[in-house]
């Protein structure tokens, strides 16, 4: 019993100590990956390969002066970077790293993370709203609308995986893949959760709740120091959640020949996280309008069109 | 297992309070999303992951995500707080407190007369709930999506772009 404990809590404490590590490793490689893609060096100059400048950016966060606008909703504008913080770290909760390597087996595993993403919408609408500023509510009113209407096929295109596998269980889901990972069978369902993650972390191609370039810079204009940082933290966690659950869902979780299951995680998430940054070295951002109307008229009928087609072949087979 | 219960029990009615009277629509929506999250942990408590989980992705997922957006909207600035304290008269609690302290000596009354002993709990799976709706309960999973449709329909129609203003595109 008290070792069952003491197990969990050490694996409860090495999520958390790996997780917000490699949110942190994660601004590094981003720009010596864009910077590679965009043939300059990005920062080489802290440490070998640049590698310290991630310690140098967490000195210069920490000892920014925090400032709160005089005009903000102060508790409000306090407690909006920790939700979206909190939220994504509680999701990976869930997530089976290798067998016997999770903090909780749920039995509706995958619904916990729907909900931990679905809640993570307020710190960005609320961060938006009580910043009082015009650029920062905007941000605020398009990343509410954004992440809600992809959230709905962001949750329609898994249920593919949940019939496939039979069970809303990480772990089940994992195991159901022996010998065929889901990516072939749901294949459709892979790109439109895979699209509508990069909606949901709002990354670009899709991250116009930002938008440098109009909003200067969306809802999170006016926040300083860590709290500023907390979003951006914040940020990096949901591309690992999402590249972890893509992992889980559709590519044979820990599965892998030779290796032992949890470098074979480790090196199919961080293939998903390059392939984040390479979209974002790659593609522009869309108009407001054309995110939304892609995501209604495209996404949605291909989600339900995935669950039919899933549906119907399974009924038929009758497995 | 008693005492989570009770726990989440007293912050749902806390917030819900705290609902009730707060000025600013934002802080009183904050504390209705805590109340409907304490909610969502008593039904997974009580043996109903499933509702749990719908319970957060729908209530305090979705439809509050809306309202928050509607008052984001709406720009309410120190005048509605102004106003919002100029209703909040104490008359006007009288009535309510009558009516709940009635619903309350009621619940008293039937926690002393009726012997509640804690029931065996045993999980729902999301398995037996697709079954229980599907079977039994169809009719009602069918009158809800018609009523949704009929939601729909309104809404297509309030949205849709008027065609005869000439410059804008229809």
């Amino acid at each position: 019993m008290t070792n069952d404990i003491i197990w969990k809590l050490i694996i409860v404490f090495g999520v958390l100590f790996v997780t917000l590590n490699v949110a942190a490793g994660l601004i590094w490689l981003e720009r010596r990956l864009l910077a590679l893609w965009q043939d300059r060096y990005g920062p080489n100059r802290v440490g070998p390969f640049g590698l310290l400048q991630v310690l140098a950016d967490m000195v210069k966060v920490f000892t920014k002066e925090d400032w709160i606008p005089p005009f903000a909703d102060k508790p409000v504008f306090i407690i909006a970077p920790a939700i979206i913080v909190v939220t994504i770290i509680t999701a990976f909760a869930v997530i089976p790293f290798a067998p016997g390597v999770e903090i909780v087996d749920l039995n509706i595993g995958l619904l916990f993370f729907l909900a931990m993403s679905s809640l993570g919408v307020y710190s960005v609408a609320l961060g938006g709203w009580s910043s009082a500023s015009k650029y920062s509510l905007l941000g605020g009113l398009r990343a509410a609308a954004q992440m809600l209407s992809y959230e709905v096929f962001m949750g329609l295109s898994l249920m593919g995986v949940v019939m496939l596998a039979g069970s809303f269980n990480l772990t089940d889901i994992v195991n159901a893949q022996k010998g065929l990972w889901f990516c072939i069978p749901q294949f459709l369902g892979l790109v439109v959760f895979f699209i509508a993650g990069i909606a949901e972390t709002h990354r670009l191609p899709f991250d116009l709740p930002e938008a440098e370039s109009e909003l200067v810079a969306g809802f999170h204009s006016e926040y300083s120091g860590m709290k500023f940082g907390m979003f951006f933290v914040g940020e990096y966690l949901g591309i690992t959640l999402v590249s972890a659950l893509i992992v889980t869902l559709f590519f044979g979780g820990w599965m892998g020949p030779a290796l032992p299951p949890i470098v074979w995680f480790t090196i199919k998430t961080f293939f998903f996280i390059g392939l984040f940054i390479l979209l974002r070295a790659s593609l522009p951002r869309p108009r407001y309008d054309q995110l939304m109307s892609y995501g209604w008229k495209v996404m949605l009928p291909l989600a339900l069109l995935n669950l039919l087609v899933t549906g119907g072949i399974i009924l038929a087979t009758g497995r | 297992m008693n005492t989570p219960f009770y726990i989440a029990a007293a912050v749902a009615v806390i917030s819900t309070f705290m609902v009730i009277t707060r000025r600013n629509a934002v802080h009183a929506l904050l504390y209705l999303i805590v109340s409907l999250l304490s909610v969502a942990l008593i039904f997974f408590l009580l043996g109903a992951p499933f509702v749990a989980a719908l319970e957060i992705i729908i209530y305090a997922g979705a439809i509050m995500v809306l309202f928050v957006f509607v008052i984001m909207m709406l720009n309410l600035g120190p005048q509605s707080t102004e106003m919002e304290r100029r209703w909040l008269t104490p008359e006007i609690w009288v009535g309510p407190t009558i009516l709940t302290a009635l619903l309350a000596a009621e619940l008293l009354y039937v926690l002393v007369r009726v012997q509640v002993r804690p029931s065996d709990i045993n999980v729902i799976t999301p398995k037996q709930v697709g079954i229980a709706l599907l079977g039994p309960y169809v009719l009602g999973v069918e009158l809800a999506s018609l009523l949704l449709l009929a939601g729909l329909v309104g809404a297509f129609h309030l949205g849709r772009r008027e065609k005869s203003d000439g410059g804008g595109r229809a």
